[in-house]
């Protein structure tokens, strides 16, 4: 059994090293297969990482009356953070909204030397009110509009931004289901190429398995060498893939983090190299060794 | 040791291949199936490795019935016979001594047995100084004296020779019928089908002679008469 398992491994790694061009085009291809997957990997990455840095920015506030109290203010807020649908919720208080009116407009005199005439603070307190999801926002603006806070409450500003914010959120939702949509289509037409390619391998080796039949082998020993070879084609197409995108995410990364608000993407994919490699390795093996298995199937029968 | 009883192969529903063979073949004996081309002498020897199965009839082997041969069982089988083709049926990306080593490999024999019978058959075959060479670096001759190491390597009982010489020009292939002889006076059944008329009538052993998928003529010390 065990002198089986070490010929099979034997004739795989013979066969893979002797049928040189065939070996090399096979992983060429392989190679461009999981190149591609790994390029939709991170494109999916980077527009995630984008979108959300987009869903980030979005919110709503909620401008309280002059005369409200802080307590009132901090009781709605504990309301809200009872939803379902908030993320996050931000008091700014009258004197910060204040300080940050100064700082903003630090360098107009005239509108501080008006404020300053000003005996009072004319700044609203507000909640800036984060959700979950950009189409929440609708929801929580029908809490806010209950009549309980009709008194305390002055505005809300959905109603200015309500166009925005739902074409923000139609907007991430195409990106994401088109991004997810194409990258599956790509990845099932490399995975037919890698597939057929292998099959053609095998294809003309398929009188080398009609002699080993003749000569009385099972079927497990001439399957055995060519799974071993599939394997090895992913093995080796993943280090090549590898050895490719590194020095691409490596010059690639300060461009696309100049113009995209994203960090370091070399950073992410140093970071996660050891995954990325089982990633790639797992879909390159699974692809090499199923591949050969199937082809192989088909001369064993005839 | 192998009867025939009243084989049928039918292909496609009516083309007749063989009908109603019927003969037997004794222990250590040298028979030539003869016959044009079509006559159905490779379909003999294909339904006797169990590459196909005949359509009517029934073909024993030391007195089992081949047809009842399970599936995990025709690797075993085919062991037992040696085969040889007109077209070599060598692995191409394996040396000489590697294609003798495989037909043993896949019969689980040791490492050491391997390192110790396959250079025996190849100086049987006189192949020892071209062992590491290709297929496709050995002469017709070479290519089908290494297909002879590789059916001889279990030391099979039968050995069926399916026109081994339609390949190789006249000196190489009295090189090859003198080692078949050889092999037959060391104990082991020879089937040789061919349609080399010289041959036939040079040998004097026993000759079955096929027509259209029928036995015509059975003789002991037979001629090539078609």
């Amino acid at each position: 059994m065990f002198t089986s398992f070490k010929r099979i491994i034997k004739w795989g790694l013979t066969n893979f090293w002797r049928n040189g061009w065939l070996s090399t085009a096979t992983v060429s291809i392989m190679s461009l297969t999981l190149l591609v997957i790994s390029v939709l990997l991170m494109v999916n990455v980077i527009a995630n990482t984008v979108l959300e840095n987009l869903q980030g920015k979005i919110d709503i506030s909620v401008y309280f009356k002059l005369d409200t109290s802080e307590e009132e203010i901090l009781k709605v807020k504990s309301q809200l953070e009872k939803l379902q649908e908030v993320e996050n919720i931000n008091y700014v208080s009258q004197n910060e909204a204040l300080i940050k009116f100064k700082e903003k407009h630090k360098d107009n005199p005239i509108l501080l030397q008006s404020l300053e005439e000003l005996e009072f603070n004319p700044l609203e307190a507000s909640l800036n009110i984060k959700a979950k999801e950009a189409n929440q926002y609708a929801s929580i603006n029908q809490f806010l509009e209950g009549v309980y806070y009709k008194d305390i409450i002055d505005k809300v500003n959905y109603l200015q931004n309500k166009e925005v914010i739902e074409k923000m959120h139609k907007i991430i939702v195409d990106v994401k289901t088109g991004g997810w949509g194409l990258s599956l289509l790509l990845a099932l037409i490399v995975f037919l190429v890698t597939f057929n390619a292998i099959r053609l391998a095998i294809y003309s080796s398929r009188e080398e398995i009609n002699v080993m039949k003749l000569v009385g082998a099972s079927k497990w020993f001439i399957r055995g060498p060519f799974f071993v070879e599939g394997i090895i084609y992913g093995l080796v197409a993943t280090i090549v893939t590898i050895a490719i995108l590194y020095p691409i995410f490596y010059f690639t990364s300060p461009k696309i983090s100049s113009f995209l608000p994203i960090s370091d993407i070399f950073s992410y994919f140093k970071a996660n190299l050891l995954s990325f490699f089982l990633l790639l390795l797992i879909v390159g093996v699974f692809l090499g060794g199923f591949s050969s298995l199937i082809a192989v199937r088909k001369y064993l029968r005839e | 040791m192998i009867e025939f009883k009243n084989i049928s192969k039918y292909y496609h529903g009516d083309c007749i291949a063989l009908k109603d063979v019927t003969f037997s073949i004794r222990p250590r004996e040298f028979v030539s199936v003869v016959g044009r081309s079509g006559a159905g002498k490779t379909t003999l020897l294909k339904l006797l490795l169990r590459e196909e199965e005949p359509t009517e009839g029934k073909i024993l082997v030391d007195g089992r019935s081949i047809k009842h041969l399970k599936e995990k069982e025709i690797p075993a089988y085919r062991r037992k016979i040696g085969a040889i083709f007109q077209d070599f049926k060598l692995l191409p990306n394996k040396t000489a001594y590697e294609n003798i080593a495989f037909a043993m490999e896949v019969g689980g024999r040791s490492e050491q047995e391997i390192a110790e019978d396959v250079p025996q058959i190849l100086s049987l075959i006189e192949l020892v100084d071209r062992a590491d060479n290709f297929p496709c670096q050995l002469s017709g001759g070479e290519k089908q004296r290494v297909a002879i190491g590789r059916a001889l390597i279990h030391k099979p009982d039968i050995l069926l020779a399916d026109e081994p010489t339609g390949n190789l020009d006249p000196l190489h292939t009295w090189d090859i019928i003198r080692l078949l002889c050889r092999i037959n006076e060391l104990g082991t059944t020879v089937i040789l089908a061919t349609h080399d008329r010289e041959i036939i009538n040079a040998l004097g052993k026993r000759v079955v002679s096929l027509d259209r998928g029928r036995v015509i003529r059975d003789e002991e010390n037979g001629r090539y008469i078609v």
